[in-house]
């Protein structure tokens, strides 16, 4: 698989985590205002890993940064700085032919599958042409079947590769973009809202499908999502971001059953409860007003202009307090949020 | 109060005509009271938006619609466009999906709440602007005096649709008619939305109709759903009945579809498929290509009829589930 790696390195790289991103920091420039230039802060200081054939979902609201991390690591955007290695190779350093190599290893599915399907090109010739841009099999018959194989693979029928995209449902869309994704053999696919657009009763069969191939490919994902629940049901671990940083993160089971910051404790609370009996008895945490500006983010925590817990040590920088072994919080009130009491609103 | 606060009645939409027509509302009714919420679950193309579209009027030709939409006794889609105009915005109030579209770029937010407190109540500019101040404020938003003077874009989504919930509310309708007002917003902002709409309704007392493709939503809103699938009501009950001991075979794959925080499952129970095309419908019940129960044989070949399976609890099916 790794061809470009040196035969140490590749060594090296069996027992680490497939991505281990360090200090990411992505800027956009802002608007200028006389002769000072503002930026907007997207990503500051994000730091996770995946290991191999597992999924870390990135769970957040629109402004968090969650999608420019995902655009970030297949270099659709240039991070300010930080690192991306990808089995130990530097993603964001690579050119030539490495670079191709490492983008080949990073494939991504979007949103709308409306939007990013090509209208005009066939099923077919949408998902052979990561074959044709990474040369992979030599010959025409050769990429055809190997079209027809992974159609088959997202549950599509052979004769779908012949068809338009407008002649597809929503759902059949999905498919050929994940068809299409699997297309150059990725060791990770970014899922950006992957099901967000979908209806009910189709989000359910293309999480089962994502889970499926995980366990038949080993495939790693990180999972981008603005849905609990989703995330909850697809990820081993979770990184919770607002305005650009991470709030909380852990394994799902840990975070899920004892969230330690007032920002996932209040995400929780606005989740409705499927059951109308719980849903009119419980007490929500409603949040105030608006998320503030990434162009003038608040000092310290970010979260404390909207936080029902904020106090004046808030306004410094905040450490990262561990929860427990692989359970971290950005957050100095956690003897606070995890009173008992608060907690009891939350756990199920 | 007795009579109902809306009510559409054997409601029947048809988009085009001829070989390509779309049957897509096909004998639909219910109704709502005042003081009330009903919640419309489907997902996209079942009809539960057009249903409302075409009791209000706003379907464009070449729309065949044909029944009765009832508002306080009148028949809405026997009324004139001015009649209709004058119900519009007065005793019936519109929030849709999105406000980016549903709000009118180059006037400010004072102008687009006054325009309908003037039209309908007669009000002069200052009592308008007053009033829409007042309206601003109840909604929650902050510092109403700013925001009367800024623009759409100036605002974040969950403003917008606070100030477009503040339009529907401006003359105190009878009924108000929600469509997916929450689907674009954030989680935490939905909260806040609902939270409104709740608060507003026990105070002004109005029926509302509540549209969404999220049974969650409509679970801790509503007092009856009515689920809709192809064009027809499949299913309609208490909410607590509807969600407890659900009867049709596709509310039952709906609310197991959903991943449900703190529950998790290693699969889903999806439903395979896709919704049918509402131009070529199949001849018996609509869900039978997807369904996982198919148990009766005349499932293929006729339409079951919306029979009652308990108390207020009506479905459309010839296997309701036992519970």
């Amino acid at each position: 698989m790794s061809s470009t790696a040196g035969p140490g390195e590749a060594l090296d790289n069996r027992t680490g985590p497939l991505l281990d991103v360090r200090n990411l920091c992505v800027r956009f420039p802002g608007p200028r205002e006389g002769r000072h230039r503002s930026w907007v802060h997207a990503v500051e200081d994000v730091s996770f890993t995946i290991e191999r054939g597992r999924t870390l979902g990135l769970v957040g609201e629109s402004g968090s940064g969650k999608s420019t991390i995902g655009n970030a690591l297949t270099r659709l955007v240039q991070p300010t700085s930080g690192t991306v290695r990808l089995d130990g190779q530097d993603v964001l350093a690579a050119r030539g032919a490495r670079a191709r190599e490492l983008r080949r290893r990073i494939a991504m599915v979007f949103q709308d599958p409306y939007a990013s399907l090509d209208p005009r090109r066939t099923v077919g010739a949408t998902v052979r042409e990561p074959l044709d841009v990474h040369r992979m099999l030599s010959g025409r018959a050769g990429r055809k079947r190997r079209a027809a194989e992974l159609l088959d693979l997202v549950g599509l029928v052979p004769e779908t590769a012949a068809r338009y995209p407008h002649e597809l449902s929503g759902g059949q869309r999905q498919r050929v973009s994940i068809a299409r994704a699997l297309a150059a053999d990725p060791d990770l696919i970014i899922l950006d809202e992957s099901t967000a657009s979908l209806d009910v009763s189709v989000q359910a069969q293309i999480m089962n499908l994502l889970r499926e191939l995980q366990d038949e490919l080993g495939l790693t994902y990180l999972f981008v999502s603005h849905d609990l629940a989703a995330v909850e049901h697809m990820s081993h671990h979770v990184v919770v971001m607002y305005l650009g940083r991470r709030m909380e993160t852990g394994t799902t089971d840990h975070l899920y059953s004892r969230p330690a910051h007032p920002y996932t404790q209040a995400l929780m609370s606005a989740v409705p409860d499927t059951d109308p009996a719980t849903e009119r008895n419980r007490e929500r945490i409603l949040l105030g007003g608006d998320p503030p500006s990434p162009l003038d983010p608040p000092s310290g925590c970010v979260f404390r202009t909207r936080c029902p817990l904020a106090a004046g040590e808030c306004a410094e920088p905040v450490p990262k307090t561990a929860v427990s072994g692989d359970h971290d919080v950005w957050c100095v009130r956690t003897e606070e949020s995890l009173s008992p009491e608060r907690l009891r609103r939350f756990v199920h | 109060m007795n009579a109902p606060g809306f009510a559409v009645q054997d409601l029947t939409v048809v988009l085009g005509r001829g070989r390509r027509a779309a049957r897509v509302v096909r004998g639909v009714s219910w109704s709502v009271e005042a003081g009330r919420t009903l919640g419309v679950v489907g997902e996209s193309g079942s009809g539960k938006s057009m249903t409302v579209l075409a009791s209000a009027g706003l379907l464009p030709p070449p729309a065949t619609v044909t029944g009765s939409a009832l508002l306080g006794g009148r028949d809405l889609l026997k009324l004139s466009r001015r009649e209709l105009e004058g119900i519009r915005g007065r005793r019936l109030g519109f929030v849709f999906q999105d406000p980016m579209t549903s709000l009118n770029p180059l006037l400010t937010v004072e102008r687009q709440i006054t325009e309908g407190i003037e039209e309908h109540l007669g009000a002069t500019r200052r009592a308008a602007r007053d009033r829409a101040r007042e309206l601003l404020a109840t909604v929650g938003i902050a510092d109403p005096d700013r925001r009367l003077d800024a623009y759409p874009h100036q605002l974040s989504g969950g403003m917008r649709q606070r100030v477009m919930i503040a339009i529907a509310l401006s003359c105190e309708p009878d009924v108000l008619v929600a469509d997916e007002p929450t689907t674009a917003l954030d989680v935490t902002t939905q909260a806040q939305i609902l939270d409104l709409v709740r608060e507003r309704q026990e105070r002004m007392g109005m029926a509302v109709v509540w549209i969404s493709h999220d049974l969650a939503v409509v679970g801790g809103l509503a007092d009856d759903v009515v689920v809709m699938y192809g064009g027809q009501v499949v299913e309609q009950a208490p909410v607590e009945t509807l969600h407890g001991a659900p009867a049709h075979p596709y509310t039952r794959g709906l609310l197991g579809a959903r991943p449900v925080l703190g529950k998790r499952r290693d699969r889903l129970t999806a439903i395979p498929g896709t919704p049918p095309d509402p131009r070529a419908l199949p001849p018996g019940c609509v869900f039978f290509d997807r369904c996982p129960v198919k148990g009766d044989p005349r499932c293929e070949t006729e339409v079951p009829d919306l029979l009652e399976v308990g108390r207020r609890h009506y479905t459309r099916t010839f296997c309701p589930e036992d519970q």
